[in-house]
C-alpha cells in the first residue's frame, strides 16, 4: 500500500491511541506511550506487524499511545494507513 | 545484602542504620520502656502565646540536625509545613529532618530547601514531585515510609525522635487546647498528631483561628502543648477536605464492588457487631454502599467503622447501622461536621488506630477492611508506594496495619489500568505482605488466599468468578501482554518500613 | 418455537471507544450490541468498523451474545459495515429503522451471501431488528415473520416519539399502543420482544419503574445504554421463589418422563406443553444467572435428543 497523503486515526482517550501517518522515502516509526517502559517493545512490534500486513514500506508513522491493547493498536494503525492511501 | 522473608534484597545497613529484615507480621517483640519527653512546669500567669512562627521556632530550641514533626490532615491544602520550613531556612538552620505523617504535592515548595541542605531527610511517605525527583536521581534526600501505626510505634520506641512538633490547629486557645472540628481550616480530627504531642520534646500549635479559652471539643489538650502561634491561614479549605466523597460510577468499579460485597456477605463476618473499614476511593465506597444495603436488608447493626472517615460512614452511623466511628482523619465536610457534634463519632489517635506495640489497637478489632492497590503479585503482596514506572509516589498509610489486624482483608483493584496489569509476577515494591491479605477482587474475578479458600464454592454459586491468583494473572497477561520489568540502579533512595519496624522493601533509583 | 436463550439485557457499546469495547467480556448483560450507528460520527465509521472487528476477532472466550448495530439501509454505510464485521463472527446484526418486512428480507439475503462467501452455516447470523416509526409499528405483524433469522424485535421510543412529533414524557403513556402491538406481533410470531432504551442514565429510580412496567407487559428484555442499568434490570426481572419452585418441578417432571421413555409430560395431573416448558427454562436460566439456583439446564433432557 502506498502512503500518498497525511492522515490520522484514533483519539487521546485512555486505552486508545492516535496514529499520524505521512509520506516518506523510507520507513520511520516513532512511538510515545504512557506505558513506554513496560510495553514500548510490544507496541512497536504490533505497529510493524500491521505495516507488513498492508505492505507499507515507505512512510513516517507516529504513535501517541494511552495504554491501548493490541487490537486497538492494530485497528488504529490500519485506519490511519488506509486514510493516507 | 540479605533477603527478607518476602524475597526482597536488603543491605545490612543503610545510611548508618542497621536494617532488620521483615520476617512475618506478628512475631517481632518490643523491648524496654517507651521513650519519654522532658518534664516541664508552667506556672500561673506564664504565657504560651508567641507572636510569630519565628519566635516559636527560636523558643523551641530547634537546632541543626534535628527533626520536626507535622501532620497531613490538611492534605493537599496544607500551608503549615511550607511556612514552617521557610522560617527554619530564614533562621539559617540546616540538616533538618521532616517527620510528617505524609508529604503531599503541595509540599513541592520544599524542593529548594532540600537542594540547599536545609532539609536533609524525610521520614514519611511522599506524594508528588519530590518523590518523583528522588526516584529519578534529580533530588537527593533519603525517605523512610512508615505505616500510620508504624509511625506511632517508631516514636514510642525512640526509633523516630521528633524534636519539635508543629501541629496545625484549626481552632486553638492561647493555652494550647486544640480543636480540629471548628474554624475556617477545620479538618475534623488530628489523629496523626497525637503521638507528636506525646513524644516530641517541644510541641507548637499553629492556628488561624485563635478563640477565647477554652477551645473545645478538645482534640489535643493544653497539657501537651508548649507554645501557640497564630498565622493568617493554615491552608486552602477547598483542598483540605472534599465537599463530598462520591461512589464510583465506573462500571468496572461497580462490578468489583458487587463481588467484594458478596465476599463479605458470605464470609460469615457480616452479623450484629460487624466492624468495617474502607478507603475513600470510589470503588471502596461502592463496596461500603453495597454492604450498607445488605445490613439494611438483613437488619444487621455493626459495632464500628474506622480509619479515614467519609460522609458515607457518617450516614451509616446516623442511620443506626453502626454504633460508633473511630476517626483518625476526616475526609469530607460531612465527617468534619459529624465529629464535632456526635459523641459516637470518636477522634482516634494513630497510636490507638494501628500501633502494634501498645496494649491493643483498633485494627485488631476489625472484622473487615477493604483496601486499594497499585499492584498485586502472585503471592498477594501489595504495592501502594510506587508507580508503574518505578517512582515512589505514596504513603503506606493504614494499608499494612489494617491488613494485619482485620479478620478479612480485601484488596479491590481493576485488573488492568491502561494496559498495565495490576496482578503480576512481581510488584515493584512490597508495601503490605501477602500473608496479611485474604482476597483480591478484580472485575475479572476473585482470588482467595489460604484462609478463605472454603468460600469458593458458595461464591461461584452466587455468580462470582473465583480463580487462583495464577489464573487471574495469566488471564490479565493474556490481554495486556507480559510487561517488561522496570530497570533500577543499585542506589537505594528509600526504605519501606513495616509497622513493627522491620523492612519489607527498599526503593531504588530508576535507571535512565 | 422455543426460546431458551435469555435476552433480558442488551447493552449498547460504542463501536469507536476502546475503553468501553474491551469491557464487553466483563459486563454482566446477556447481550452486548456494538454500535456502529448513532454512537459513531460519519467521519469515524471506517475507524469504528476496524476497531470493532479487531476487538471481536480477539474476543474468543465469548461469555455472552454479541450483536453489531449496523447503519440503516437508507445510509451508504451498511454494506461496508457487514463486509468488515461479519468475518469476525458476531452472533448477529442489530438492524435499525426496520419499518417494513422488505427491509428484513433484504438484510437476510445479504447475510446469506456473506455466509456463503465466508463458508459458514446458512442462518448462522441472527437478526434483532428495531422498529422506530409509526409506519414500522403498523407493519410490525408482517415484519415479525419476515426472516427466519429474526430472534427478536426491538422498539426505539426515541425515534418513534420524534416521528409522532411530540416530546417524550417519562411516564410513557404515548408508548402503550406501540409496545402492545410490538409485543403481540412478537408473541404471535414466536420471537422475543425487546423494549426501548431508558435514556436518562442518572435517573435509576425512573429506570427501575420502567423495567417493572415492561416486565408486567411481558417484554423479554430491554436495550440499555449504561452498564449501571444491567443489575437493576436483572433484579426487576428476577423470578419469584414460587416461580423457581414450579420451574424446578417442571424440569423434574420432564426428566422423569424422559427416563421412563414417555413423550407425555405431566405435573400434578396436568399436562405440560411446550410454552410451559419454555417458560420454566427461562425462569431457571434467569435464576441461575442471579445465583438463585445451581441447577444446570441440560438441553437434551429438556428437548430430547436432536433426532427424537
Amino acid at each position: 500500500m502506498r502512503i500518498n497523503k497525511k492522515a490520522q486515526a484514533g483519539t487521546m482517550q485512555s486505552s486508545d491511541l492516535i496514529v499520524f501517518v505521512e509520506p516518506a522515502d523510507d520507513l520511520a516509526i516513532e512511538i510515545e506511550s504512557t506505558v513506554q517502559q513496560q510495553f514500548g517493545h510490544l507496541i512497536e512490534a504490533r505497529v510493524k506487524q500491521v505495516l507488513k500486513r498492508l505492505s507499507v514500506e515507505q512512510c513516517r508513522i507516529m504513535v501517541s499511545d494511552r495504554g491501548a491493547l493490541d487490537y486497538a493498536i492494530d485497528a488504529r494503525v490500519e485506519a490511519a494507513l488506509r486514510r493516507a492511501n | 545484602m540479605s533477603k527478607n522473608s518476602l524475597g526482597r534484597e536488603l543491605p545490612e545497613t543503610w545510611r548508618g542504620r542497621t536494617l532488620r529484615p521483615y520476617r512475618d507480621p506478628f512475631s517481632a517483640q518490643p523491648e524496654g520502656p517507651r521513650v519519654a519527653r522532658p518534664i516541664r512546669r508552667v506556672n500561673p500567669g506564664d504565657n504560651k502565646l508567641l507572636g510569630s512562627l519565628r519566635e516559636a521556632i527560636e523558643a523551641s530550641g530547634l537546632r541543626d540536625g534535628m527533626t520536626i514533626g507535622a501532620h497531613h490532615h490538611l492534605r493537599n491544602g496544607d500551608l503549615v509545613l511550607n511556612s514552617v520550613v521557610k522560617e527554619i531556612a530564614a533562621l539559617g538552620l540546616r540538616d533538618i529532618g521532616i517527620a510528617s505523617s505524609s508529604v503531599h504535592p503541595v509540599h513541592e515548595a520544599l524542593i529548594p530547601y532540600i537542594r540547599d541542605g536545609v532539609i536533609s531527610h524525610i521520614e514519611c511517605g511522599v506524594n508528588g514531585q519530590i518523590s518523583r525527583m528522588v526516584s529519578t536521581g534529580q533530588l537527593d534526600v533519603p525517605i523512610i515510609t512508615r505505616t500510620h501505626g508504624g509511625r506511632g510505634r517508631a516514636m514510642m520506641c525512640g526509633d523516630l525522635k521528633v524534636d519539635v512538633a508543629f501541629v496545625g490547629a484549626p481552632t486553638c486557645d492561647e493555652y494550647g487546647n486544640i480543636c480540629a472540628s471548628k474554624g475556617p481550616s477545620a479538618c475534623g480530627v488530628v489523629g496523626y498528631s497525637h503521638s507528636d504531642a506525646d513524644y516530641a520534646d517541644c510541641v507548637i500549635a499553629i492556628t488561624d483561628n485563635l478563640v477565647p479559652y477554652p477551645a473545645f471539643p478538645i482534640s489535643i489538650p493544653q497539657t501537651k502543648v508548649d507554645y501557640v502561634v497564630k498565622i493568617d491561614s493554615l491552608g486552602n479549605p477547598a483542598k483540605i477536605v472534599s465537599t463530598t466523597t462520591r461512589i464510583t460510577t465506573d462500571p468496572i468499579g461497580l462490578q468489583i464492588a458487587k463481588y467484594a460485597a458478596t465476599v463479605i456477605e458470605l464470609s460469615g463476618l457480616l452479623r450484629n457487631g460487624f466492624s468495617f473499614q474502607t478507603g475513600a476511593g470510589g470503588a471502596s465506597l461502592a463496596v461500603a454502599a453495597n454492604v450498607r444495603d445488605l445490613m439494611r436488608k438483613q437488619a444487621i447493626t455493626g459495632s464500628f467503622g474506622a480509619g479515614g472517615i467519609t460522609g458515607y460512614f457518617v450516614e451509616m452511623l446516623e442511620e443506626g447501622l453502626l454504633e460508633a466511628l473511630f476517626d483518625v482523619q476526616s475526609f469530607d465536610l460531612k465527617a468534619v461536621a459529624s465529629v464535632g457534634r456526635n459523641p459516637a463519632h470518636i477522634e482516634m489517635s494513630a497510636d490507638m488506630y494501628a500501633n502494634p506495640f501498645n496494649a491493643g489497637c483498633v485494627v485488631n478489632r476489625l472484622d473487615c477492611v477493604v483496601l486499594g492497590a497499585r499492584e498485586i503479585d502472585v503471592n498477594f503482596n501489595v504495592n501502594v508506594n510506587t508507580e508503574s514506572d518505578g517512582t515512589l509516589n505514596g504513603n503506606t498509610g493504614g494499608h499494612a496495619d489494617t491488613a494485619a489486624g482485620a479478620k478479612l482483608a480485601i484488596v479491590v483493584a481493576p485488573s488492568i489500568r491502561a494496559r498495565l496489569p495490576i496482578v503480576r509476577d512481581e510488584v515493584t515494591t512490597i508495601s503490605t505482605p501477602g500473608e496479611t491479605i485474604d482476597a483480591i477482587v478484580t472485575e475479572r474475578g476473585v482470588a482467595l488466599n489460604s484462609k478463605y479458600q472454603a468460600l469458593a464454592p458458595d461464591l461461584r454459586r452466587r455468580g462470582v468468578p473465583v480463580k487462583s491468583i495464577i489464573e487471574l494473572r495469566d488471564e490479565i497477561y493474556g490481554i495486556t501482554g507480559a510487561p517488561r520489568p522496570i530497570e533500577f540502579t543499585d542506589k537505594i533512595v528509600g526504605l519501606v518500613e513495616y509497622r513493627d519496624g522491620t523492612i519489607t522493601d527498599v526503593i531504588r533509583q530508576v535507571k535512565g | 418455537m422455543l426460546h431458551p436463550r435469555l435476552r433480558r439485557s442488551l447493552l449498547y457499546v460504542p463501536g469507536n471507544m476502546p475503553s468501553m469495547l474491551q469491557n464487553i467480556p466483563i459486563f454482566p448483560s446477556d447481550v452486548c450490541i456494538i454500535d456502529l450507528e448513532d454512537a459513531v460520527p460519519r467521519t469515524e465509521k471506517d475507524a469504528a468498523r476496524l476497531l470493532s472487528r479487531r476487538f471481536i476477532e480477539g474476543y474468543t472466550q465469548r461469555n455472552k451474545e454479541l450483536y453489531v448495530r449496523i447503519n440503516g439501509l437508507d445510509t451508504p454505510y451498511f454494506r461496508d459495515d457487514l463486509a468488515q464485521i461479519l468475518p469476525a463472527m458476531p452472533d448477529g446484526i442489530r438492524l435499525p429503522k426496520c419499518e417494513h418486512p422488505s427491509h428484513l428480507r433484504r438484510i437476510d439475503d445479504l447475510l446469506t451471501e456473506f455466509e456463503e462467501y465466508l463458508g459458514c452455516e446458512i442462518g448462522r447470523f441472527k437478526i434483532i431488528a428495531s422498529v422506530e416509526s409509526a409506519q414500522g409499528i403498523l407493519n410490525v405483524n408482517e415484519t415479525a415473520r419476515a426472516s427466519e433469522r429474526l430472534v427478536a424485535l426491538g422498539f426505539s421510543a426515541e425515534d418513534y416519539t420524534a416521528n409522532l412529533q411530540i416530546d417524550r414524557p417519562k411516564t410513557g403513556e404515548h408508548l402503550v399502543v406501540p409496545r402492545q402491538l410490538l409485543l403481540m406481533a412478537c408473541r404471535a410470531a414466536g420471537i422475543q420482544a425487546i423494549d426501548t432504551v431508558w435514556a436518562d442514565a442518572s435517573d435509576q429510580e425512573g429506570f427501575r419503574r420502567e423495567c417493572e412496567h415492561i416486565k408486567v407487559l411481558g417484554f423479554d428484555g430491554k436495550s440499555l445504554i449504561n452498564p449501571r442499568q444491567i443489575d437493576v434490570l436483572h433484579d426487576v426481572m428476577a423470578p419469584k421463589p414460587e416461580e423457581i419452585d414450579y420451574a424446578l418441578q417442571v424440569v423434574d417432571a420432564i426428566r422423569g418422563a424422559r427416563e421412563q421413555g414417555t413423550g407425555v409430560v405431566s405435573l400434578g395431573g396436568k399436562m405440560i406443553d411446550a410454552p410451559v416448558v419454555a417458560r420454566a427454562v427461562r425462569v431457571l436460566l434467569s435464576a441461575k444467572s442471579l445465583g438463585l439456583v445451581d441447577t444446570d439446564i441440560d438441553e437434551r433432557v429438556i428437548y430430547g435428543d436432536a433426532d427424537a
